[in-house]
Formats: C-alpha cells, structure tokens, sequence
C-alpha cells in the first residue's frame, strides 16, 4: 500500500500534466462546477473526495469530454493536457480519449469475450499490427490489471461472467490495453466488496508507475491509501486541494476539516 | 432505566393511541383486515384466470370452426369415365397440332363420354343434368393429356378427372340430401348417377394438389392458393426490402445522432401518429401518389410492398428505437471512454445489442402486414387473377384479399376453400413469429 507521505516515485513525476483554470460546468441552468483550477502531476494519483453531488465526478468528465455526450451540459474555462487546450475546436474527442482513459463506477464489460473486451481498443485504434501483436497487447493489458493469472484460461468466455472485481479490472485492462496517459477512475470500488477494493487499490498503486491517475472516491481511507495529492469538492467548488497527508492531517479550510472528521458528508 | 422507562409509560402506538392487550397486528381486526386482503387476492387471481380461460375456449371455438370447415378443402372430388379422343373431333381436319388440339371441341368429348357411361341421359334436360356432374376443368385436364401425348388420339382412356364442386359438396356431406329436391343444387338423378358411379368404384376423394399449385377460378374445384402465397410473398418481400434498412436508420438516427430539439420532437410525434393511422389511408396514398403520379402497374406486388412498407415503417420505426432505447448506458460510456466514434458506438455495440429486439418488432410488424387487406384493395390487388404471379411486376392478389373475395362467392363450394386458406395464412404468421423467436434466440446466444 503506497505511504502518502512518500509523495512521488517515478521521474519526471509532479510535472503539470492536465492544468485546468475557472473551469465551470453548467447543466441546462443549474451550475454544477463552479471556477475550479487545479493542476494535476504527472505519473501521481490524485483523489477527489467531496459529499454526493458536489460536482467532482462531473469534473472528471470535464477531463475526457464524456459530459459532451449530455444533452445540455456546457463547458467554459480552461483545460490544457500537455499544455494543449481539450476544448480547442481542432481536438479531436477519439484522440483524446484515447489519450485519457477511464474506468467507470459500475463495471461495465462489453457482453463479448474477455479477449474481445481487452482487444477492443487497440482494434478501433488500429494499434496491433498482427494478431500476435494483439495477443501480447492483450496479455500484456491482462498482467498490468493483475487479472491474467485468474483469466488466462478462459479467453474466450464472456467478460460479464466474471466476479465484480474482476469485471472492475477487467474494465482497468480494456483502458489501459489503449496505452492511455491518464486514466479516470469514477468511484471504481463502490460495488466492490472490501477484498475486491484491496486488490484494485494495491493495482491503482501499481499503475501510478505509467500513468497520471485521477480517482473520484467516496471512501477516504481509499483517497488517504492511494493518492499523493487530495482535491476536496464541496457545492460545486473546489475548496482545497493539497498533498494527501496535509489534507488529512493538517487541512486549511474549516469545510476540509468538517468533512474528514465525519461532521458532515 | 430501560425498564423503568417502560413502566413508567403505558405502551402506546404512534398515533398516541394507548396499546394494551395482544399486539397490534394481532387482533381480531388487523385478522379480518388480513382475511380481506387475501380475499381480494383471490378475486384478483381468479378474474387472471378466467379472462386466460374465455380467451382460450375463443381461440378453440375458432380454431375448431376453421379446421372442420377447412380441412375437407385439401381433398377433392373425383371421378373415373371412359374418354374416346376420337379424330374427328380433336383432329377434324386431320392436323394434328397443338394449335388445333387446343381449338378442339373438348366439351363434346366430356359430353359423349358422360352419354356413353349414362345411355338414360340422351334426353335435353338429362343430357345438362349429367353433364352438370364433371367439372369444367376435365376439359382441360383431358386437352392437356392430348398435348403431351398426341398419340392417344383415336384411342380411349379410363381417366380420373375432376367433379363439379356441387358432386364434391354432396360427397363430402356438406349438401343435406334431406333437402326436398325443388331446393337442392344437386337433384334425384343426379343422385342415383353418383351412387352407380360410387358402386364401380368410379368416385373417389383424393389429395387436391391443385389447392396448392393454383391461381384463382370462378369455380371452386378448381381454385388455388399458389397465386395468393407468391402475391404475398413477393409482397412482403418489397416491403421487408423497403421497410426494415429505412426504418433501422432512422430509429437510429432519432436515438442516437439527432439532437433533441423542436424539430426532432415534432418528428417523433408525428411517427408515433402514423404508427396509428388506419391502414386504408396508406391505400389511398398508394393509389394517389404510386399508380397516379408514378404510374406504377395496377395490381402488382411492387406497388402493394411500397404501401406496406409505408405502413409498417413507423411500427419499425417504434420498435427499433425502443430496442435500442433498451442497450444500457453502460454499454454506450464504456465505448466513448475507450475512444471508440459514435458510429463505432453504435455499430459495435448498441446495435447488436438492439438486434434481437429490433428483428422482433420487423417480423410483427411483417406479420402485420402479411394480414393487411384494406390498402390493398384501393390499388387494385383485389382483382380476379387467375394465372401465378411470375413476379414483382405480374398483376397478383395477396391471401387475406383472396380469403375476402372467396368469402364473398356465393357458391358453397367456396366456404371450405375460405376456411382452408385460412389456415394456409395462419400457418404463414406461425411461421413468421416462429423465426422471431428463433432469430431472437439466435441473437441473444452470441453474447
């Protein structure tokens, strides 16, 4: 389990990879997020944590364009990753999201093989140029979800056979089979029971190796296990967002404080 | 101190109402509640069953009505006379070819045969009665033995050749011989005929494969269902071909490509209108816009599946949309966060996942069609057509059109043809709904 006071591992870790300034979000009249800025690092885990409906989940899907697909829903301010603007009129949603991954809150496997799920990706994307170049990408996807050792004889059943944690892992290995930068994850451990959070959790640590990871949670045991920096959500407004342990030890903002002492949430 | 809470107060509901004695829920009231409840739960159950129970004996009553009128229609009449093709007759002039055996005076044959078997009928009024007794299609049936095999000119052959529909009627019981003779079609001799034939073993009832391999006819012996079935057919087959790429594109675009607003509501509303309009509507449109503007043949298939296929295409239209409407969101979030295009969306996911659903809802809506009738009549698909449609483009009729103008004959010969079509269009939708289902089966094992 990572020690959040151990801040970074990897090189180059910390190095500004999605920077977002006065971004708000608005669905239909009702503002939903308002003026948040943050800076996300480079190969870090950062936790969003926050009540229910407090607009961090919709900030997540700020950072993939998935709330371009609501009726409704209109983005203003600033998102750069890599220091180019997402919601440039040239950028192209596929690339991007090829670029940012995500992984939702239920487990959601296509109703194909776990093969067909895992290689679903780099076929749309063109990325294998064989089909054993796709085997390995599958397998390769499959090992750094720590799911090949229990799936690797059962290719070809159906991925939604698969136990809750398993499917959740199964879905991490679909994001990361299209070798993203980033990967989102929305709450990935709510349906899971505690040994199936363990198992993605000790994952999430892993992959923070290869990739900026942004987590939403519920759980702030989970956000205070995994994650280097801590954003704290509350009405739509970013309150404070800091290194993990300042969060949990020492927070600035009285709301901060209220929340993660259970007052309120 | 629990407990001293307890004594203090004397217990008591939420209402404040005091509570001494049995539990609330155990009282002889809250037990007649109860007994009321289960009461109206029975009542409820027994209404279910019964509804299930009338609509079962319905579909019996109909069933059994349909097959003990219809069943007799797959057999037929016939009987067994001694036919002289003698030359003079068929080849007059001595020219034995197929122009001048078909312009050959065939009744004459039939005529000299029925004299010849029954020498009490020489007289005019006997001679019509007994000549009464074959049907006009031994005629044919004897023209065409000619023209295969010219050689049997100047012979004579024991053939099996059609009776009329009113020997056939009576054989089969269908005539009451009860019936004084002034009101019966067939009278006292033509009876006592009959049971001399009966005795040679003359007459006999055999399988009617012309049922099957024929058009339309004024008489009923000689009517068949091939022409109805190919009309349907190639029909249903114009409309499958228009109806179901149209109506899978625009279900898909309205669900998954169009943006919501007042133009795409209207759309919707105005579908689910059509979905409602009474199918003569569609007829009339077909007739006014297909035959009169276009120009297109009356009568034909082509123009019949055009108009059904404008029927059934907001019912297509309605099925796919929900079927897709069923695909969860799930399924559509995972695809967009992997990066897949909104077209890659669909085609990879929603809509296999809509397949079955959607097939489900064409091959009703296909059976819907394939019993449509009324805008069929206002192009023209209502004619009396006695030769199989060779195609799309071949005047035909459909078989609910051919049931409505078979019902409409007076001859009684026609009730058992009715009813027996009948039973060919049913066996038709059980067909269509069983591919439904196997399709769907099909489908849903993929996954």
């Amino acid at each position: 389990m990572a020690n959040p006071a151990a801040a970074v591992s990897a090189p180059d870790a910390g190095r500004a990879k999605i920077s977002a300034s006065g971004v708000d979000v608005f669905y239909g009249a009702k503002h939903a997020l308002k003026k948040v800025s943050v800076e996300i690092g480079e190969r870090q885990v950062v936790a969003f944590i926050g009540p229910s409906g407090c607009g961090k989940s919709t900030f997540l899907r700020c950072l993939n364009r998935m709330n371009d697909t609501i009726a409704g829903c209109r983005v203003t301010g600033d998102i750069r990753l890599d220091r180019g603007d997402i919601y440039a009129p040239e950028v192209d949603v596929v690339q991007l999201r090829a670029r940012v991954g995500m992984v939702f809150q239920k487990p959601n496997p296509f109703p194909k093989s776990i093969y067909d799920n895992v290689a679903y990706g780099p076929r749309i994307h063109g990325l294998a140029g064989s089909k054993a170049e796709l085997d390995a990408l599958v397998e390769g996807a499959l090992k750094g979800a720590a799911l090949w050792n229990e799936v690797s004889d059962r290719l070809d059943s159906p991925g939604t056979g698969l136990s809750g944690g398993q499917q959740q892992r199964l879905c991490i290995a679909r994001a990361i089979a299209v070798s993203p930068e980033v990967i989102l994850m929305d709450e990935p451990c709510s349906a899971l029971d505690p040994i199936a959070t363990a198992h993605v959790e000790e994952l999430i640590d892993g992959l923070r190796e290869r990739y900026t990871i942004v987590i939403v949670t519920h759980n702030m045991q989970q956000a205070a296990r995994v994650s280097q920096r801590t954003a704290f959500f509350h009405l739509g407004e970013l309150v404070e967002e800091d290194d993990t342990s300042a969060i949990f030890t020492n927070p600035r903002d009285e709301r901060t404080q209220g929340y993660i002492t259970g007052r309120y949430g | 101190m629990t407990d001293a809470t307890l004594a203090a107060a004397p217990p008591s509901d939420l209402a404040g109402r005091p509570q001494d004695g049995p539990s609330l829920h155990m009282t002889e009231a809250a037990r007649a509640r109860l007994r009321r409840r289960y009461a109206a739960d029975r009542r409820f159950r027994q209404a279910g069953l019964g509804a299930v129970v009338f609509g079962v004996v319905a579909l019996g009553f109909l069933l059994f009505t349909i097959l003990s009128n219809g069943l007799t229609a797959f057999r037929q009449t016939e009987l067994r006379l001694d036919f002289a093709f003698s030359r003079e007759i068929i080849a007059p002039d001595g020219k034995v070819d197929p122009q001048s055996i078909r312009a050959a005076d065939w009744a004459r044959v039939v005529r000299e045969s029925l004299q010849a078997r029954f020498p009490d009928a020489r007289d005019r009024r006997g001679a019509r009665l007994v000549e009464a007794l074959v049907s006009p299609g031994a005629q044919g049936q004897l023209m065409d033995m000619v023209l295969a095999d010219p050689g049997l000119i100047g012979q004579t052959r024991s053939v099996w050749v059609l009776a009329a529909s009113d020997i056939d009627m009576v054989l089969k019981g269908h005539a009451d011989r009860a019936v004084p003779e002034e009101s019966r079609r067939v009278n006292d001799r033509q009876l006592a005929w009959m049971g001399a034939l009966e005795k040679d073993g003359a007459l006999r009832l055999s399988f009617n494969t012309r049922f099957f391999t024929g058009a339309d006819s004024r008489y009923p012996e000689l009517v068949g269902i091939l022409g109805g079935i190919l009309g349907s057919l190639y029909t249903l087959a114009i409309t499958l071909a228009l109806a179901f790429p149209l109506g899978v594109m625009a279900a898909i675009y309205l669900e998954e490509f169009a943006p919501k607003n007042r133009i795409t509501d209207l759309i919707e509303v105005n579908i689910n209108n059509l979905a409602a309009v009474p199918s003569i509507v569609f007829g009339l449109l077909g007739l006014a816009v297909f035959l009169n503007v276009f120009g297109m043949p009356r009568s034909a298939p082509l123009v019949g599946g055009c108009v059904l296929a404008l029927m059934s295409l907001p019912i297509i239209i309605i099925a796919a949309r929900a079927a897709l409407r069923a695909v969860p969101p799930s399924i559509r979030e995972a695809a967009l966060g992997l990066g897949a295009s909104r077209l890659q969306v669909v085609l990879h996911h929603v809509l296999p996942l809509a397949m079955p659903g959607i097939l489900t809802g064409t091959i009703l809506s296909m059976a819907h069609a394939l019993g449509e009738t009324a805008p069929l009549l206002m192009i023209g698909m209502v004619a009396f057509i006695v030769d199989v449609p060779s195609g799309p483009l071949d005047a035909a009729t459909v078989l609910p059109v051919q049931i409505f103008m078979w019902a409409d004959s007076p001859e009684r010969g026609f009730v058992e043809k009715t009813s027996a079509a009948i039973l060919v269009l049913l066996v038709f939708l059980l067909g269509m709904n069983a591919l439904a289902i196997w399709l769907r089966k099909k489908f849903e094992r993929r996954w």
